[in-house]
């Protein structure tokens, strides 16, 4: 096929330079696309098609409050980093998962780092993920966020920044495993000594990550994935990681706590005793004992239980007050104070609305910047100011006056694009990156991530619940190839 | 591990709504072809089939006529109908769905496409050739099933609890059946039997698949008290409710749990069926036996329930 018309102007291209010639990691794949007939490539792309349909490999979005099963769109073209860079990007993302640990122990037992005058205080008092069920006790190991995953973005001048960190229940891990897969399937001659590293050893070193934790080491653990059941939007990647892992998929009606604070399930035999919870059920939804009490998703006394030290779970409840959009702009100051060293990934330039010098900054800059509420996910709820209305402007001024501590702001970055498949030829599409850091007795980071796109030309929303698509990621180890 | 139970329900109830389609299929083919094969006056047409379904006072709220094209799109995919063959499959796929982990993934796969056909051909206007070939072919594709099943999965407690619903659900039919069946065709007075009694029999046992059986092994012509014998405590013929019980017998003894009770109503209704005395039956006579077997029927479901599933 043509690639020599692809050109990219004003932002980094993951696989092209600013020449239109292919990056050294990039080279083995861009001549190989180069020398693929048109007819090759439309068979080969309903080979992929057909796939991820037959793998069932969906999500579930509410369009009008009915549930509909979508297709997660997938591209060809993979993305692909260069192992030398993503060795220090494993660094940096084992760095700061680590302080994030010992910052959410940290708070919730001396908080150390507020009376040092790190952090502020007062920002726990509205903060909407800090739950003060958990104040005095710590989790085994001290770990709080087993499963993090972490948004990467790159900017213009090619530099990778962290966008935000997701502490609660991050999803998308199943996508990058089945992308994989598809591509192996797909194009197998690529996969032959390209120095590709490979991503399959994810289940396993969840599961030794969830053994790890056990309240019972000497024992085979039991373990299971807790889901809010088949109407949940990640459900498929709940029963994937499951049945990956070889372990028992439960809904919080399967579950039980005894009067001895300890966990079962309900089984054709009876009772059996549960080591370890992955859970993938939101905090408010875990214990209506605790929590919210119209909760049909979680199981009554799982805090207690937890508490007890009788079962383990991952993520623990209240690791999400690391998750929210203002704690991430101290994460610098965090990493330097419980690990002594700058951090190895910066995060992007970020204003406090909480702040009234910063703030003023931010009211005066809304037509340019990014503003982003503390707490939602899926990027709902912000305002992307180059492309607002001065009506939206106006309402974001009002809601950032109403609660200013909610609210944080970001320069509009220049993403960074990979080549697409658009409607008949390729075209650039911009692109963040999803890798999953796994903290337990060890740590773990994916090699790559899931890879998600924006579709549409010049979007830059990738969230699969607005239209985005994804792709495989490749480390690729040029040294060795 | 041993089995969560509420994957042992699922699997359960994706057994009986599974046999549940197959029966109501057949049903309807026989039915029809038996309206086609006797004269106006006593053809039995289409509301006896209203009944064996236990859907007579939902269907009385919804309509007036029971003639075929009313009754037979109330059977098929009336969304007033919970028991319509549409919404049937639909929860056999859906009690598939959470458990499709346990099975081999060809029975998903196959469930999923005969699902996708039932929506299909039921969401439109269905000719009665189309109606016939696609319940002809629906009955073949839970047999498939079945056949799936049977060749490559363990016989673990997953499969035990398909076949456990998939046994208790044919006896509860096929007790329905002749219930309603019965009702029309044994006369209360010994007096001339209708002349086409043979017909209506033969299509008792037609809408079980069992004429030709019935044939070789009973060796009679068909008449009303043999074909009731037959269906009800031949010993060999996999859809009668003695067959059944003994499968369900031999299923209920390889669970976990020292909680005999289900076992023990399954046995209770051995006992009733083979004391039964089927000698010169009358229809309402007749009515109040079948009546009984499905109190049976549903206590069983209600013992397995309590000792197995999720406290309700």
């Amino acid at each position: 096929m043509d690639l020599s018309n692809y050109r990219v102007e004003g932002f980094f291209d993951e696989l092209t330079g600013p020449s239109g010639r292919p990056r050294v990691a990039s080279r083995a794949l861009w001549k190989y696309l180069k020398g693929l007939h048109p007819d090759e490539l439309s068979d080969r792309r309903a080979a992929c098609e057909l796939a991820s349909l037959t793998a069932g490999i969906t999500f579930r979005v509410y369009i009008e409050d009915a549930g509909v099963d979508r297709a997660m769109p997938f591209d060809l073209i993979p993305r692909i980093i260069a192992a030398s860079e993503w060795a220090q990007i494993q660094a940096g993302l084992r760095q700061r998962v680590r302080a994030l640990n010992l910052f959410i122990d940290d708070l919730y037992n001396d908080q150390q780092i507020i009376a040092d005058g790190v952090f502020p205080g007062e920002l726990l008092e509205n903060s909407e993920n800090f739950r003060p069920e958990c104040r005095g006790f710590s989790p085994p190991l001290g770990v709080w966020a087993h499963i993090c995953g972490s948004d990467l973005v790159r900017d213009g001048d090619g530099t990778m920044y962290v966008l935000e960190d997701n502490l609660r229940i991050p999803s998308g891990v199943a996508y990058m495993l089945e992308n994989r897969q598809i591509m192996k399937r797909v194009f197998p001659e690529l996969f032959e000594d390209s120095g590709i590293q490979p991503v399959d050893e994810y289940c396993g070193q969840l599961f030794d990550t969830l053994a790890s934790i056990s309240p019972r080491p000497a024992d085979y653990p039991n373990i299971v994935v807790l889901t809010p059941g088949m109407y949940n939007s990640a459900y498929y990647e709940h029963a994937y990681l499951a049945q990956q892992m070889g372990v028992e998929l439960v809904e919080g009606r399967d579950l039980f706590v005894d009067d001895d604070d300890c966990v079962f399930m309900r089984t054709i035999s009876g009772p059996e005793s549960v080591d370890v919870i992955y859970r993938r059920v939101d905090d408010a939804f875990l214990d209506p004992e605790v929590f919210r009490e119209d909760s049909m998703l979680g199981c009554p006394g799982l805090m207690r239980a937890w508490k007890a030290g009788n079962v383990a779970i991952a993520n623990a409840p209240g690791a999400g007050v690391a998750d929210d959009k203002v704690v991430y702009a101290y994460v610098p100051e965090i990493i330097e104070y419980y690990c002594g060293e700058k951090p190895l990934i910066d995060n992007v330039p970020t204003w406090k609305c909480g702040n009234p010098h910063e703030r003023a900054h931010v009211l005066e800059n809304l037509d340019q910047l990014v503003v982003k509420p503390a707490n939602e996910s899926g990027g709902y709820g912000m305002l992307i100011g180059p492309r607002s209305t001065k009506k939206e402007q106006r309402e974001f001024a009002r809601r950032i006056k109403a609660d200013p501590r909610n609210y944080i702001a970001q320069p509009t970055l220049a993403l960074s694009t990979c080549p697409t498949f658009a409607q008949s030829n390729v075209a650039p599409r911009h692109v963040d990156l999803r890798p999953f850091i796994l903290s337990g007795a060890e740590t773990f980071v994916t090699n790559g991530g899931l890879t998600r796109v924006a579709l549409k030309a010049g979007s830059l929303v990738v969230n699969s619940s607005q239209g985005g698509g994804s792709k495989d990621t490749w480390i690729v180890d040029t040294e060795g190839a | 591990m041993s089995m969560l139970s509420r994957l042992a329900e699922n699997l359960y109830w994706h057994g009986r709504y599974l046999e549940r389609a197959e029966d109501l299929a057949r049903l309807i083919n026989v039915n029809a072809n038996l309206n086609l094969d006797l004269p106006k006056r006593i053809a039995p047409g289409w509301e006896p089939l209203v009944r064996i379904t236990g859907a007579a006072a939902t269907f009385a709220e919804l309509h007036d006529d029971t003639d075929e094209r009313t009754v037979v799109r109330f059977l098929l995919s009336d969304p007033d109908n919970p028991g319509s063959l549409r919404n049937t499959l639909e929860y056999a796929r859906e009690n598939l769905r959470s458990a499709r982990d346990l099975l081999p993934r060809e029975v998903w796969e196959q469930m999923n496409s005969l699902y996708l056909a039932g929506e299909d051909a039921l969401t439109g206007p269905l000719s009665k050739r189309r109606r016939h070939e696609f319940l002809r072919e629906l009955i073949l594709d839970c047999q498939q099933i079945a056949g799936t099943l049977l060749g490559t999965m363990s016989q673990d407690h997953a499969y035990d609890f398909i076949l456990i619903g998939r046994y208790l659900e044919r006896a509860d039919m096929t007790t329905r059946i002749l219930d309603v069946r019965a009702d029309d065709l044994l006369p209360d007075e010994l007096g001339e039997l209708p002349p086409f009694d043979a017909i209506q029999w033969m299509s008792v046992l037609k809408s079980m698949t069992g004429y030709q059986m019935y044939r070789r092994h009973v060796r009679t012509r068909v008449s009303g008290p043999d074909v009731l014998a037959f269906l009800l405590r031949d010993p060999h013929f996999p859809r009668s409710v003695l067959f059944g019980l003994g499968a369900l017998e031999s299923l209920l003894h390889d669970l976990p749990g020292d909680d005999d009770q289900a076992l023990r109503a399954v046995t209770r209704m051995e006992r009733r069926l083979n004391e039964m005395n089927l000698e010169g039956i009358k229809g309402e006579r007749l009515g109040e036996l079948m009546d009984e077997l499905q109190l049976e029927v549903a206590d069983i479901d209600r013992c397995i329930r309590q000792t197995w599933f999720l406290a309700g």
